[in-house]
């Protein structure tokens, strides 16, 4: 009994750390994308609260938590109010497998990748509860549109991520970060570049990022499964997106980019490092392209990256049986 | 062959235009700011040129406090909103000599010259919390007798300031314009037209 209880102190300081990195990254991520979007626009971005407006997601945050929380008429209650929690919880587990350093793991387990792609799907019922229970017309065609396109850009991205656990042999992060060199040549990305254009994409799609953000395109639904949500229901909804940025990227730089791993000294900020800077490829490609049509969307999905992505595992199965 | 370029070729060589976007964006992203931070800057006088503000009249080069309007109405009639209001001068009192020389000519069967009323408006009235600054009436102005001002630093606290009376705001114009007003009453005109 005494042997598990250093292991329980582990895990809850783990989940702890989650929770907090967590709610950092939302409010570093809003501030980072407002920023960002201002300065594309040549506007400086949000820049009254604090010095350069570096308090403005901070205040976001409290404006969002003071509204009111409010159950359209009609609506299932309990379904209502599960979707917005069921959307957030899932994201807490999904950090603890990622490696963020030798020692920096949440939770050391063989099937890390598997559950993180499981629980990640949580994402989809979530959404489709949202849209259901908010008994409003605009709300379940966004939910429709994000089920169709969530589950159509997992099946790619698995793909991907299939071809890396041929190629490593293994599920588990740590394992994989640790077959890769420190040097950018040693990295997966150079020995499956297919692969990682396609995740790449399925990337923007599973987290429902511009230019495939059309489960909430506010130019022809009003706002998408979320149209009902007020105060932190939304606010939940948004913290959970960003959530689920932060772990595909991670994910990205685990099994592309060599984690933890780089020219000098090994650690975190590597890690940090090549997260951050897919974080900024995404929020530079939201400001870019614009959005696609929904039937744009599904025909790069399935006429493209699916046999790009099958083409690709089959590849690496049979290189690897030679 | 066609098939080939055109379904698979053509899509790859496609997404070097997303390179070609993310280098745009990035240009700007390096670019400098072109925001002004309001309350502690202003604008600068030139980019206020192409500011289309309000709706103002324009003067007489050789009068800058009497506009070039000459009361035909076809503002009031073309603005959608129905935010302009002008009002004719009436022709003035015959005197009673004139009186005598009109009912004299009448009598004589000869062709009467009435005393005609001055072309320009009486009132011009104009309801900015009406305009949706369309520029229909600037561009319907026979006289080019409109223009968008470049009024930017403008705030009211209720919709009746945003009434403007145009004749009194033009004077006031001609009574603060250096001497040289019409040379300076000239390039905006010109602007205006290429626009
Ligand atoms: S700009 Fe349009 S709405 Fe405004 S006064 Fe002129 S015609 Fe009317
Ligand atoms: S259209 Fe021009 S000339 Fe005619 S009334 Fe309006 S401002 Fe005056």
């Amino acid at each position: 009994m005494n042997a598990y209880i250093p292991q329980l102190i582990h895990l809850i300081i783990a989940i702890v750390a989650c929770m907090l990195w967590l709610a950092l990254n939302a409010l570093l991520l809003v501030y980072c994308e407002r920023k960002f979007a201002g300065h594309i626009q040549r506007r400086p971005g949000p820049f009254e609260v604090g010095p350069h407006g570096i308090l403005q997601p901070l205040i976001d945050g409290v404006k969002l938590m003071c509204k009111q929380l409010v159950t359209p008429d009609g609506a299932d209650p309990y379904l209502y109010w599960l979707a917005p929690m069921l959307s957030m919880l899932p994201v807490m587990l999904l950090y603890m497998p990622i490696p963020y350093g030798p020692v920096l793991t949440g939770l050391e387990v063989n099937l890390g990748l598997l559950l993180i792609l499981a629980f990640s799907g949580f994402n989809v019922l979530a959404l489709l509860l949202a849209g259901w229970g908010s008994n409003n017309k605009w709300g379940i065609l966004g939910a429709a549109r994000a089920v169709a396109q969530s589950v159509a850009y997992e099946i790619p991205l698995l793909l991907s991520v299939l071809a890396i656990a041929f190629m490593t042999g293994t599920l588990n992060m740590s394992e994989i970060t640790a077959q890769q060199g420190a040097w950018p040549w040693q990295w997966n990305v150079v020995t499956q570049p297919l692969a990682f254009i396609v995740f790449m994409v399925s990337m923007f799609g599973e987290t429902n990022r511009a230019p495939f953000d059309l489960a909430e395109a506010e130019s022809e639904l009003t706002a998408g499964f979320h149209t009902e949500y007020s105060s932190m229901g939304f606010g939940l909804f948004f913290m959970a997106e960003y959530g689920y940025m932060v772990v595909i990227c991670s994910v990205c730089s685990v099994l592309f980019l060599g984690g933890f791993k780089g020219p000098i000294m090994d650690g975190w900020w590597w890690m940090l490092l090549k997260t951050y800077a897919l974080l900024f490829v995404m929020i530079w490609a939201r400001w870019t392209f614009p959005r696609v049509r929904f039937d744009q969307l599904l025909n790069i999905n399935w006429k493209w990256l699916l046999p790009l992505a099958t083409f690709n595992l089959l590849a690496t199965a049979f290189i690897m049986k030679l | 062959m066609n098939a080939f370029r055109k379904h698979i070729l053509q899509p790859i060589i496609d997404c070097w235009s997303l390179f070609v976007g993310f280098g745009v964006t990035g240009k700007y992203f390096c670019n400098k700011l072109v925001t002004v931070h309001y309350p502690r800057q202003t604008v600068e006088e030139e980019n206020l040129d192409t500011y289309g503000g309000h709706i103002e009249l324009v003067g007489k080069p050789k009068d800058p406090a009497m506009p070039k309007c000459i009361s035909c109405m076809m503002c009031v009639t073309n603005c959608p909103s129905k935010c302009l209001t002008v009002v004719k001068q009436k022709p003035p009192k015959p005197t009673p000599e004139q009186e005598k020389a009109m009912k004299e000519a009448e009598e004589k069967g000869e062709k009467v010259s009435k005393p005609k009323a001055p072309k320009n408006p009486a009132k011009f009235i104009y309801d900015y919390s009406l305009c949706s600054l369309c520029g229909t009436c600037i561009e319907n102005c026979p006289t080019k007798s409109l223009r968008y001002s470049s009024n930017f630093y403008w705030v009211a606290s209720d919709r009746k300031e945003l009434k403007l009376d145009l004749l009194a705001r033009l004077r006031e114009q001609a009574k603060s314009m250096p001497a040289s007003a019409p040379k300076a009453e000239a390039k905006p005109a010109k602007a205006e037209k290429e626009a």
